[in-house]
This record gives C-alpha cells, structure tokens and sequence, in this order.
C-alpha cells in the first residue's frame, strides 16, 4: 500500500509525548521524586536518597515497562482481530479472549489445590500462569475461529464469542465455589488487573511474549492489508488463508494470553485504541497502523497507571477500573461523532 | 495453424461444476467447453441460478471442478500454484472491499500484493502499474476518497483498477454491471472492450445485460438447461441459442434487434 512520509512526525511527536508520559509516571505515585533524581539515577549517578532508587528501579520502573508492554500488546491484539474478523467490534475481550485467559488462571490457581503439596506450588510459577493464560486465550480463539469457518455472519461470531466469556466465567464461578479462601483471594486480585509487583524477570517473560507477537503481527502485516478486501480477493492474490489466519491468531494469543497472564484482564484497551488510532491516521496500512496502535497503546495504558496510582496519596485503584472508564466513553465518543464504525 | 493455436491462452474440455460434499456432488452445470484467445473479450450469459457464478470461481481456482479439465497457458490450471494464478489472473468479484475504510488509492495499490515483497513496498514498477489502472478507469480524481463516499459506479471502476493494476493477461468479472445504470453498465463494458483491445488482456465477463454483450463481445459462453454454447454473438444468433435461454410465454428473442422483448 502507498504510504506518505509525513508520518514519520507523527510517530515522533508520539515517541516524545510517550517519553514525558514515562517520566511523569516514574515521579507520580505516593512517594513523588523530582525529574531530575530520576535523570540522575538513570545516568548511573545514584540518587539523593537510597529509598528513591530503590522505589524507582524495583518498584515504578517494572511497573511503568509492564504497562507499556501491556498496552501496547493489548492494542496491537485488538487491531489484529479487527482486520481478521473485520469487524470494528472485535476485540480480545469481546471475543472471550481475556475470558479464555482467565479460565486457564482460574484453573491453575483455584485448581493447584488438587494436585497439592509439591506439584502444586510447581504449578504457581510465573511460567505456568502464562502458559495457562496463553493456552485459554488460545483454545477460545480455536473455539471461536472454528464456528467462524461455518458461519460467515460476523455478528452470530461475536454473539458466540460472548457466550464463550460466560460459559467461561460460568466455569470460573463453579471452581471458587469449591476452593478455599485464600486461592479464592488470590485469583480475585489477579482478575482485578495489576500492573505493580512485577518482578525484573517477570517483566522478562512479559517483554519475550510481547516481541514473539509483534514479530509475528509485523509478519502478518502484508496479509492483514490483503485481508481488507476480504476473504475471497486475498485468496486471488495468492494468500493462504488458514495458515494466515492461524499466525494472526498465533500472535494474538500470544499477546493477549501473556499479558493477561501478568496484569489480569484488562477493558477496552484492545478494542479502543485501534478505533482512537484510525481517527488520526486516515490510512488502513497496517505497517502504519501497528506502530501507532502500539504507541498509542503504550501512551494510555501509562496515563491511566500514572491516575490509578493516585498522586500524592497513599492508594492505588484496580487498572482495570481506570481502563474501563476511560475507555468506554471514548468509544461512545467515537459512536456519536462518527455515527459509523470502520476498521 | 499451430500459431492460432498457440494463442489459445483459457481452455475448459467437458466441465463440469458444482459443489461436492462427502455424500453426493451436486453438480450445476456440466459439459462446459470453451476455448479462449489472448485478447478476446467473452460475455457468460445465463439465467439465474444455472451456474455462472460457479463456473467463474473454478476458472479461479476458488472451488474444483467435479469433472473435466481447465487449462491456463495449455498447462492443467491444478499444476499452478496460488501465487502463480496471482500473477495469471485477476478477480472482479460482486462484493465489495472488506473494509470500506480503504482509500481508493489503497485499494488499487493492493493489486499488486502478487509483486511485492514481504512488507509489500511499491517499487516504481509498481506505482506505474498504479498509476496506469487510474488512468484507464478515469479514477485518478478518486485516488484519496475512502471507498465509502463513492458511488455504486465509481466503487466498480476501482474494483476493476485493482484487478488491472494486478496485471495479469487474464481479467475475470462476476457481473460486472449490476446495481449500475444504464450509461455506466455501458460505461464499463466499453471500458474491458478498450482494455482487451488495446492491452490484449483477456477478459471473461458474467452478466445478464445480454443486448450489450452482443455488441461488444467477441465471443460468448451461453448457459441453458441442458446445454452450454461457445461462439460469437452473430453465429449465436443466427442458430437460435438465445431462444432457449428463457421461458418462451414471458420474454422471446428477436433476432434482428438482437434483444429481449416482453411477451404481452
């Protein structure tokens, strides 16, 4: 697809308005360090106080990289399905993605009891929640692409998709009832979304999914563009369509599966952010459209993290709140304005 | 006459189409023989339902034929791949882009997917074929709209940009003039009569405008019951073949008008 230059200032006016964003996510919080301990810490210089190191580079800076990784993926997960189901209202979560997700955390957790002792904290590690995670995604995006292969009405897609996400929750209702208290707790912090706490190797894991689905998603790019002329035409240009299809969904199981794995399930960002970018960039390239889904991705997962931390006090609100808050009327927003969805 | 033969470039010996499943083939059309020359443009008329739709996706290798053999450039169509009927044949389809999102411009470029490589950049090969399918459809004004501000008229001069900047010798089209007026369905059948003509592309053509394709056509594919009749639209005539193609009590041939008339 022909593409314009003119782009370029646009991604960096974004890198640098995502750069400011990073910064002020670093001071904010209840503890506020000044811009210039951060530079310095940064530097290699150390900082005034012992503490402010410490918070900055086992506390805020996993925390602010987790939400970058996560937003953007997240974003990236969303325009994916978009363009393969091409409908403007998919999305990991609509999909029952996140929900696939959840199930597979839910067993693990709530589950691990049964195995006990030994084997079940085995189970617990940070791996084993993403492998769980991913593989739930994964299954409900089977589940889901093989109902797509018989029907071809995208909105009976989406209903089924729906009711996979309450077949799912259903299931995940069913397990809490039989497991004890603090499993119980456990899964319930999980599924409120966290970006905090996350160990360096956590974010390791995080970064390795996040790269292994863009790698994949910038592969898939020039068949996502085919795809816009739907089904039939990119089969007459000599694209495979099931093998395609199945790296696209690769991807986003891969990114959606992980992230939600390591920050719980997290609201509209996926199904937001593709709509918010396609306002600002009057192009359907998804070479375009990837890097600016995945900045702007980035950019508002920060900027919600920085208000769920709540400057200047000692709370910190559910992510997933925030997400949802911010997120939903945006897309109202663009309901109204536009009258009309495009992907 | 080994060199006429040689032009010979789209073939179908004793086809036959439809749709297979495990149990039965129900088969929709059968005994389908044509053959096609480089640069000839040929209209497929038929009533509804009788199969055109069908035998134009096996030309395509959408579907396989139930029986019988299609040949492209006199090699069986099976021995190519995908990515090689790219780059052979192009599709005008009935239904519209995916995502009507899609600037025009976009739309044309993606024709030439077959090409580019993996991130799809447009070399300045590519943007002269771009260039050349604007030119040749009257759509260069149109280039930056997106393709849910254009007309029925205009969407189907860019869907047959996209197919010309595939640049492929063949150019196959499934009905297209419907939804479209009368001065655009001849808009649009004169326009694949100039490109067959003056880039030698071959193009085959579904419709049901069957008074213009007698005049524009070369040859034509009629598709009846129990019968399908390959021959230029005059010899068509003069033995009768439209006749068949309707129930006789509601609309009839006449042959020196060359048009359906309303039995009253």
């Amino acid at each position: 697809m022909q593409t314009s230059p003119s782009y370029r200032i646009h991604f960096l006016v974004l890198l640098l308005i995502l750069l400011a964003a990073f910064l002020v996510n670093l001071s904010m919080g209840s503890v506020s360090i000044p811009l210039t301990e951060i530079i310095s810490v940064f530097v290699g210089n150390g900082s005034t106080k012992a503490t402010w190191e410490y918070i900055l580079i086992d506390y805020r800076l996993p925390k602010a990289i987790t939400a970058m990784l996560a937003g953007g993926g997240l974003a990236i997960s969303g325009l994916l399905m978009q363009t393969l189901f091409r409908n403007p209202l998919a999305g990991p979560f609509v999909l029952g993605l996140s929900s696939g997700a959840s199930l597979g955390v839910a067993i693990l957790i709530l589950g691990a009891s049964a195995f006990g002792g030994f084997f079940g904290t085995m189970l617990l590690s940070q791996w084993s929640l993403v492998i769980a995670s991913a593989l739930g995604s994964f299954l409900v995006l089977l589940a889901v692409l093989a109902v797509t292969f018989r029907i071809k009405d995208t909105m009976a897609i989406l209903i089924i998709g729906l009711m996979f996400g309450s077949v799912t929750t259903a299931v995940v209702s069913v397990l809490s009832y039989f497991s004890n208290a603090e499993q119980l707790q456990q899964y319930i912090f999980w599924s409120f979304g966290s970006l905090g706490n996350q160990s360096w190797q956590g974010v390791t894991i995080l970064s390795i999914c996040f790269l292994a689905g863009l790698i994949l998603s910038i592969i898939s790019s020039k068949s996502l563009n085919t795809l816009l002329l739907g089904e039939n035409y990119a089969k007459s240009m000599g694209i495979h369509i099931k093998k395609t299809t199945f790296i696209i969904i690769l991807a986003t199981s891969i990114l959606a599966g992980g992230i939600t794995a390591f920050v719980g399930p997290i609201a509209f960002v996926g199904l937001a952010v593709p709509h918010l970018v396609r306002q600002f960039y009057k192009t359907s390239n998804h070479l375009i459209l990837l890097p600016a889904v995945l900045l702007c991705g980035s950019l508002l997962m920060l900027i919600c993290d920085t208000i769920a931390q709540l400057p200047f006090s000692e709370f910190t609100l559910p992510i997933n709140a925030i997400t949802s808050l911010i997120g939903a009327p945006v897309v109202i927003w663009l309901l109204v304005r536009k009258r009309k969805l495009f992907f | 006459m080994a060199s006429v033969e040689k032009n010979i470039i789209l073939e179908a010996k004793n086809l036959a189409v439809g749709y297979s499943s495990k149990k039965s083939d129900s088969v929709i059309a059968k005994e389908i023989n044509f053959s096609i020359k480089k640069g000839e443009l040929v209209g497929l008329v038929g009533a509804n339902g009788i199969g055109k739709s069908t035998l134009l996706r096996t030309l395509t290798g959408m579907q396989n034929p139930l029986k019988g053999d299609v040949f492209l450039n006199e090699k069986h169509i099976n021995s190519y791949t995908s990515f090689e009927l790219a780059t052979e044949l192009s599709v005008v389809l009935t239904e519209a882009p995916a995502s009507k999102n899609l600037s025009v411009l976009e739309m044309i470029s993606l024709g030439r997917q077959p090409y580019t490589n993996w991130i799809g950049t447009l070399t300045r090969e590519d943007k002269n074929a771009i260039n050349f399918a604007l030119e040749a459809t009257e759509t260069t004004t149109l280039a930056h709209r997106k393709c849910f501000e254009l007309s029925d008229g205009q969407m189907q001069r860019v869907a047959i940009a996209r197919a010309i900047a595939q640049d492929t010798p063949i150019i196959i089209l499934d009905e297209p003039t419907t939804h479209l007026d009368i001065y655009h369905r001849a808009y649009v059948l004169k326009l694949l009569k100039k490109l067959a003509s003056e880039t030698q592309k071959t193009i085959f053509f579904s419709t049901h405008e069957i008074d213009l394709a007698i005049q524009l056509t070369d040859k034509m594919l009629v598709m009846a019951k129990d019968e399908n009749h390959f021959e230029s639209p005059c010899k068509l005539i003069e033995s009768g073949k439209f006749d068949a193609l309707f129930p006789k009590e509601t609309i009839d041939f006449d042959r020196e008008t060359g048009r359906f008339i309303i039995k009253s």
